[in-house]
């Protein structure tokens, strides 16, 4: 068993991304797991986050703007994995960033921050031999996203070689913006399923809990990110708290509809 | 090293739109289904005998073209060496080369259905050809543009607007054309269903920097007719400069097979490339992922791209379109570059010369001549892309020269 399917078997999961070097990263990430959170994602910074609205594309400039490196992302990563021997934990970004020193690299890197799955927004399944060879030898999951506007047809595609969950982007668009309706969620991630075994989590756009729990009855994570980016942008030292006190009742929404 | 040449240097991208280990297709999940329609809807329009004819019908009647080969006899005795021709591209409609470009993308985006056009724009020309194109066929435009050129390149936001398109700052990043295209692919991602994005250079993910050159491939065509039949002769060597690198590879395309015609790719040198302030992706910069494409970058060992800088709006950009990368691979094209000083000097040289004043895009590639022209024999040929005419950059060149306007 993984660390994945481990967690996504106990039922609909809450996942929770913040970006890395915004904020106190290792105290935000506490939080995050004390108030509930099943998977982390911890996003990468990058100087042009193309896939990213305002909240999380200033959240990538204040990280870079106080120095965050590769190299500083791992660490928190290893130091997470140090506190949290349990808890999934992705890394979240873009190709440049991970491919520089080359895919080896960054994989065995990624290992040994005991990283448990890797999303790479604009690493499309046609380029996969850019860092996914690497990843699989590692163990590491590429996880892919699948979008509206992902056909069946193209569906085979995205999965072939993805592991560890399927990322449902709900609606065509950048992060943190409107939000799908729950019946054409409900639609497209029971398509899916006929395509595949993997744990289908859904994301973009959702904020509150009533929105969590209605995808949660559906699939079988709810990624939140962008909600939780724009607290720590907020509230700074202090935004632990009040990232838990949120994920308490994202996770509650979640596990409900177990 | 002879085993490594390919047999043709014309037949990249391969059918992944990869030209070796350049271009491809990294866009977000959401746009790739978006992307294959599209190359499938350019490989039809390819076969379409209807879509060549409404595309060469516009460029001969709405944009002047061919564009007029010239042999500039002033400028040649003052550097003492080979013959230097110019491909008139500065006197296409809207006053530069772009407008090639623009018209065949929107003749795709009507045959694929879409009703709202986007684009990216650094200096303006590109932003200006694709309002002109939007106003000519009656769909809306949208033209993102960084803040900071916004207000360098005012002339050409006016033009946009006059031409009914809506200019939208970009403030994100230091408000340059890597940001507009960031932006640009934002609106994309989220209006994919009605809405086409013209993007301006040889770049971005396959199929554009296949279709962008392309249809800026008429440059070359036009210019290898014309110096067969008025010198008799291909040229020795062809010169142009490089951002994206769109009138560059459309120049040379025609040009690629046969051998013993020279390249010389300019990119902008900005300050100089002992610092961090030049946009010289090929000399200064190492492959890796941006904007939809694999290529040269600008950037730091973490992968973070670092921002371009040059005189010129248009060529401060941190990539190349991936076809250079490879071409300066596999050597069959040299690069080189000219710094902000050296372009001016060489605006000037032209405008006092030959009457003619270029925009300071093209002049960095006169100013790669003048280094060039004195070490080749007088029956030698220079043929060099004046892409873009001048007008746009008269503030910014009274600017660096110190004169009150």
């Amino acid at each position: 068993m993984t660390r994945f399917s481990d967690t996504f078997s106990r039922g609909p999961a809450l996942v929770c991304f913040i970006t890395a070097g915004d904020g106190d990263t290792a105290a935000n990430l506490d939080a995050l797991v004390e108030g509930g959170a099943d998977v982390i994602e911890l996003g990468m910074p990058f100087t042009d986050p193309m896939a990213d609205g305002p909240a999380i594309q200033n959240a990538n400039i204040r990280s870079l703007g106080k120095g965050t490196r590769t190299a500083d992302v791992l660490q928190m990563a290893t130091d997470f994995r140090a506190r949290h021997p349990d808890v999934p934990l992705v890394l979240m970004g873009y190709a440049n960033p991970m491919i520089r020193r080359g895919p080896e690299w960054f994989a065995d890197a990624a290992d040994r921050a005991g990283i448990d799955g890797v999303i790479c927004v604009d690493l499309a399944p046609e380029e996969d031999e850019d860092l996914g060879p690497a990843l699989r030898d590692k163990g590491i999951a590429p996880i892919r996203l699948a979008t509206p506007t992902t056909d069946d047809a193209r569906l085979p595609t995205v999965l072939d070689k993805s592991a560890g969950f399927l990322y449902y982007v709900s609606v065509a668009g950048i992060t943190g913006k409107q939000q799908a309706a729950v019946d054409t969620i409900e639609a497209n991630v029971a398509r899916i399923k006929q395509h595949t075994d993997l744990p289908i989590a859904v994301g973009f756009g959702v904020r509150t809990p009533e929105q969590a729990e209605a995808i949660a009855k559906v699939a079988d994570g709810v990624v939140v990110g962008s909600a939780l980016v724009e607290i720590v942008a907020e509230h700074g030292e202090k935004a632990p708290e009040h990232l838990r006190a949120l994920v308490e009742k994202l996770a509650n929404a979640v596990h409900s509809a177990r | 090293m002879t085993e490594n040449k390919p047999n043709s240097f014309r037949n990249q991208p391969d059918d992944r739109g990869h030209f070796g280990q350049f271009g491809g297709r990294y866009v977000a999940e959401t746009l790739m289904p978006l992307i294959l329609g599209l190359e499938k809807e350019y490989k039809a329009a390819k076969e379409d005998p209807a879509f060549k004819a409404e595309f060469d019908d516009l460029l001969e009647h709405y944009v002047g073209r061919p564009s007029p080969m010239y042999f500039a006899p002033r400028l040649t005795e003052e550097l003492g060496g080979a013959q230097i021709w110019f491909k008139r591209d500065e006197l296409n409609h809207t006053g530069a080369h772009k407008i090639n470009n623009c018209i065949g993308q929107i003749l795709l985006a009507i045959r694929m259905g879409k009703t709202r056009i986007i684009a990216e724009t650094g200096a303006g020309q590109h932003g200006v050809a694709t309002a002109t194109v939007c106003a000519r066929f009656g769909l809306p435009c949208i033209v993102y543009m960084g803040a900071e050129d916004v207000r360098r390149q005012s002339p050409n936001v006016f033009r946009m607007k006059l031409l009914g398109a809506e200019v939208r700052p970009v403030t994100a990043g230091r408000g340059t054309l890597k940001d507009a295209m960031n932006e640009a692919l934002r609106d994309w991602v989220a209006n994919v269903h009605d809405t086409f994005y013209i993007i301006g250079t040889a770049a971005g993910p396959h199929p554009y920097p296949e279709l962008v050159r392309d249809f800026q491939s008429v440059i070359g065509k036009e210019a290898r007719a014309q110096l067969l039949d008025r010198t008799g002769k291909l040229p020795d060597l062809l010169v142009a400069a490089i951002g994206g690198g769109s009138n560059a590879i459309g120049l040379f395309h025609p040009f690629l097979d046969d051998p013993t015609v020279k390249m010389l790719g300019v990119e902008a040198a900005g300050h100089g490339l002992d610092g961090d302030e030049h946009a010289a992706s090929l000399a200064g910069g190492f492959p890796g992922v941006l904007h939809g494409n694999k290529t040269y970058l600008l950037q730091d060992e973490d992968g973070q791209i670092t921002e371009g800088h040059s005189i010129s709006a248009g060529l401060d950009y941190p990539g190349i379109g991936p076809e250079h990368a490879w071409l300066k691979e596999t050597g069959r094209v040299e690069y080189t570059h000219a710094t902000d000083t050296e372009a001016l000097e060489a605006f000037q040289l032209l405008c006092r010369t030959e009457g003619i004043i270029p925009a300071l895009e093209p002049s960095h590639a006169i100013a790669a001549i003048t280094k060039v022209a004195p070490t080749m024999p007088k029956d030698a040929i220079i043929c060099a892309n004046l892409c873009g005419r001048g007008d746009k950059d008269i503030f910014t060149v009274a600017e660096a020269l110190g004169v009150e306007m």
